[in-house]
C-alpha cells in the first residue's frame, strides 16, 4: 500500500470574479521512503496541492474535494482535532521562507520543544535534550547555545536548518518541502540539499519536494510529477523523464533552461521559448490546458481534454499526440 | 586602443550604520571595496555572486543612484562620478536600468504609454508629437508587446510582459549601456527564456552593452561575453566566459560552479561544499576575504590580501595559489 494516495484532488477558491480552480483533479501517490518531486511554474497549483494535503488551505474561500488517504485514512474526513495530531507528527512541512515561518519572538529551543512536547508528550528536560540532538543532526554548531537564540540571530541557511530540525523532530513518515532552497544562495543551497539527502537515509521519511528548479529535481528526486494550470500533465521516474519527456509542456520546460557548461560545447544555441502565458484558472478550459501555447495542438486538443495515459512503463502523460511505447503485456 | 564604453576604477562604496544607543555602535559596511572593470561597446559583462556580495551596489553606483565613496566611474572617457546633477543629466540617458521586480518598478498609476513617453520627453528625443507616438509604437514592437498595450495599466500585465515594459522604458532613452539588475530572476522558466532571448536580440540589433547582474550561473553562461565573480565586495575572478566555466581560477568560483544543481539525473559530480556562511561585510576577514571558507587556504591567505592579477591561463584572479609552482597549485589541475 502506498503511504499517501491522493485521488482527484480539487482545491478551488471562491473569488469575487469567479471560482479559481487552483488544483483541478490531480491524482498521485507517494510510497514509503520515496522522494517525489512536483515541478511546475508559479500558479500551476503545486503549493496548493501541498497545503491541501495538510489541510492548510483556508476554508472558505477555499474548498478541497477528492480524497487524500494517508496510510489508509482519508485526511479530508478527519475531525480538526485529529488532523492536528497528524500535522507536524506524521506529516510535516518545510516552507520556502525560513524568515517568516519561524516565530520571531520565540527562541529556537522553544519552537523545537513545542512540537516534541505536544506530539511526543515529552517532559521539559527530555524535549530539550532531544532538541539539542536534532540541531546537532542538522549540522548546527554549538547546539546548546543556539537553543537560547532567536531566529534573527541566525543566517538564512541556519534558519532553514532549524526548520528542517523542527520538521523532522517527531520522525514523520512524510515530509513536504515547498521550495526549501529557493530563498537561499547556491552554496548554501548545496549544503541544504546535501543535508536533506543525508537525513532522508537516516530518518527514512518519504519526501514530496516542490520546486521549479529542474536541476534540484535531477539531484534529489526518484519520481517526478509535472503540473500545469492546476492539472498533472506528466509523471515518470526521474531518469526516464529527463531522457524522454513526452508532454510538449515538459519538453518546452527542458528547452527553456540553459545548461551549465553550454559554452564549453561551443554551441551557442538559442533558448526555446514557450510562447504566451499560463491561461486563467477562472474559466473552465474544455480541452487540453496547454493547447493555447502548444506547437502541435490541433482543434481536437482544444475541444477534448486528454486523459493521463500510460505511455511507457511508469510514464504517464496527458497528451493526445505524445508517442506511446509498445508496452509489454 | 579605443576607450571602453564604461570604465570602473577602484570603486568603493561604504555605508555607515548608526547603530546602538547614542550612536555608540556606529559601524561601516564595506559593500563594495575596490572594484575595477571595463565594458566595451556592444559587450555583455556579467557580475555574479551571492547575496550581499555587492554586485547590485556596483550597478547602482554606475547609475549614480548612489554616490560613491572612492574611485572613478568613466563613461566614454568622461568621469561621471563627480559630475553635478545638472551636468550628469544628458549622460544619464546613455545608461539605463532594468530592475528585478517587474511589479514594483513600474508606476501603477501611469499607463504604459506615459511610462514610455516619460524618458523620451525628459531627454527631448522626439521632434514632434507625431514622432513621440511613432517612437512609442516602435518600442512596443521591439519588445513584442501588443500595440493596444499602450492604453493599459501595469497591473493588467503578467510578470513577463511587465518586464517587457521595463525593457521598453530603458530602450526609450536610446542608451548605450543597460544595467540589468537580476532582470530575469523573478520570472518563471518559460517566460525567463522569452526575456533572455529578447535581450540577446536587442543587443545584436542595437549594439547595446549590458551589465548583467545575476546569481543564476546557467543564465549568465548563456548570455554573457565576460564574467566577473564577486565575493564580499571584491572581484575575485574576471575572464571571458568560456575560460571561467571551463577552468575557474579561484576556489570560490570553483565552489560556486560545483554547487549549481545540474539537470542530469545520476550525473556523477565532484561537489565542493563550502563550510559556513558568508562573513559579514561590516567586519570582513583580514587577508583574503574568502580564507574562512576556502578549502585550500594556507598561512599567507590569512595575512596578505591577494590582488586581482593575470594568471598563467590569462584569467584575472585574486588568489595566492597562483604564486605557487604549478605542481603545488590545486587550481591548475582542474581543467
Amino acid at each position: 500500500m502506498a503511504l499517501l494516495e491522493v485521488e482527484n484532488l480539487q482545491t478551488h477558491f471562491r473569488t469575487p470574479d469567479g471560482v479559481n480552480r487552483a488544483v483541478d483533479g490531480v491524482s498521485f501517490h507517494v510510497d514509503e521512503g520515496e522522494t517525489l518531486a512536483v515541478v511546475g511554474e508559479s500558479g500551476c497549483g503545486k503549493s496548493v496541492t501541498a497545503s491541501s494535503i495538510l489541510r492548510l488551505v483556508p476554508e472558505p474561500p477555499g474548498k478541497i474535494a477528492g480524497s487524500i488517504r494517508f496510510r489508509g485514512t482519508d485526511l479530508l474526513q478527519l475531525p480538526d482535532r485529529e488532523m492536528r495530531r497528524v500535522r507536524g507528527n506524521d506529516i510535516s512541512m518545510i516552507f520556502q521562507e525560513p524568515m517568516t515561518s519561524l516565530n520571531p519572538v520565540l527562541t529556537i529551543g522553544r519552537q523545537l520543544t513545542e512540537t516534541l512536547r505536544l506530539h511526543q508528550r515529552l517532559g521539559k528536560r527530555a524535549a530539550e535534550a532531544r532538541a539539542q540532538e536534532m540541531l546537532q543532526l542538522v549540522g548546527i554548531p554549538e547546539p546548546r547555545r543556539r537553543l537560547g537564540e532567536y531566529p534573527h540571530q541566525l543566517s538564512g541557511g541556519m534558519r532553514q536548518r532549524v526548520m528542517i530540525a523542527i520538521a523532522l523532530s517527531c520522525r514523520p513518515k512524510l515530509l513536504i518541502a515547498d521550495e526549501p532552497t529557493t530563498a537561499l544562495d547556491v552554496t548554501i543551497q548545496a549544503q541544504i540539499l546535501d543535508l536533506m539527502k543525508d537525513l532522508k537515509s537516516k530518518v527514512g521519511a518519504a519526501i514530496i519536494l516542490i520546486t521549479h528548479d529542474l536541476g534540484i529535481v535531477a539531484e534529489v528526486a526518484e519520481r517526478v510529477m509535472v503540473m500545469y494550470a492546476g492539472r498533472k500533465v506528466e509523471e515518470a521516474p526521474v531518469a526516464q523523464l529527463y531522457r524522454t519527456p513526452r508532454h510538449p509542456y515538459t519538453q518546452g520546460l527542458f528547452g527553456a533552461v540553459p545548461k551549465l557548461g553550454s559554452s564549453l560545447s561551443g554551441e551557442e544555441s538559442r533558448l526555446s521559448e514557450i510562447p504566451g502565458t499560463v491561461p486563467s484558472l477562472k474559466q473552465r478550459i474544455p480541452g487540453c490546458v496547454f493547447a493555447g501555447r502548444c506547437a502541435v495542438a490541433t482543434d481536437f486538443c482544444r475541444q477534448s481534454a486528454p486523459a493521463l495515459e500510460l505511455k511507457a512503463p511508469g510514464h504517464l502523460a496527458a497528451c493526445h499526440y505524445a508517442p506511446k511505447e509498445a508496452l509489454a503485456a | 586602443m579605443t576607450t571602453p564604453l564604461l570604465q570602473v576604477n577602484d570603486l568603493k562604496k561604504h555605508f555607515s550604520l548608526h547603530g546602538g544607543a547614542f550612536g555608540s555602535g556606529a559601524a561601516t559596511v564595506y559593500a563594495v571595496d575596490g572594484v575595477s572593470f571595463s565594458i566595451e561597446k556592444g559587450e555583455t559583462l556579467a557580475l555574479v555572486g551571492e547575496s550581499g556580495c555587492g554586485k547590485s551596489t556596483v550597478g547602482r553606483c554606475i547609475l549614480r543612484l548612489f554616490d560613491i565613496t572612492a574611485g572613478q566611474v568613466v563613461l566614454d572617457g568622461q568621469r561621471i562620478d563627480d559630475l553635478s546633477a545638472g551636468a550628469l543629466r544628458p549622460l544619464r540617458r546613455r545608461v539605463q536600468v532594468v530592475f528585478q521586480d517587474p511589479f514594483s518598478s513600474l508606476n501603477p498609476r501611469m499607463r504604459v504609454r506615459d511610462i514610455l513617453a516619460e524618458p523620451i520627453r525628459n531627454f527631448g528625443l522626439a521632434k514632434s508629437a507625431a514622432d513621440l507616438e511613432a517612437r512609442i509604437e516602435r518600442l512596443t514592437d521591439v519588445v513584442r508587446l501588443p500595440r493596444d498595450a499602450v492604453k493599459r495599466w501595469p497591473h493588467e500585465f503578467s510578470g513577463g510582459q511587465r518586464q517587457r515594459i521595463g525593457i521598453a522604458r530603458a530602450l526609450a532613452a536610446e542608451p548605450d549601456l543597460i544595467v540589468c539588475d537580476e532582470a530575469v530572476s523573478a520570472l518563471d522558466v518559460s517566460v525567463k527564456a522569452q526575456i533572455v532571448n529578447l535581450l540577446q536580440d536587442l543587443q545584436r540589433e542595437l549594439g547595446l552593452a549590458l551589465l548583467f547582474i545575476s546569481h543564476d550561473l546557467a543564465i549568465v553562461e548563456h548570455m554573457t561575453h565576460r564574467v566577473a565573480v564577486m565575493y564580499l565586495g571584491k572581484i575575485v575572478e574576471l575572464a571571458p566566459k568560456r575560460q571561467v566555466f571551463s577552468g575557474p581560477r579561484h576556489p570560490y568560483t570553483q565552489a560556486l560552479l560545483s554547487a549549481v544543481p545540474v539537470a542530469e539525473p545520476g550525473a556523477a559530480r565532484r561537489r565542493i561544499i563550502l563550510k559556513g556562511d558568508v562573513p559579514s561585510p561590516i567586519n570582513p576577514p583580514k587577508g583574503c576575504r574568502f580564507h574562512t571558507r576556502c578549502p585550500y587556504a594556507f598561512d599567507r591567505c590569512r595575512i596578505d590580501e591577494p590582488p586581482l592579477k593575470p594568471t598563467a591561463s590569462g584569467h584575472l584572479a585574486a588568489c595566492h595559489l597562483h604564486d605557487l609552482p604549478a605542481a603545488q597549485n590545486p587550481l591548475a589541475l582542474v581543467a
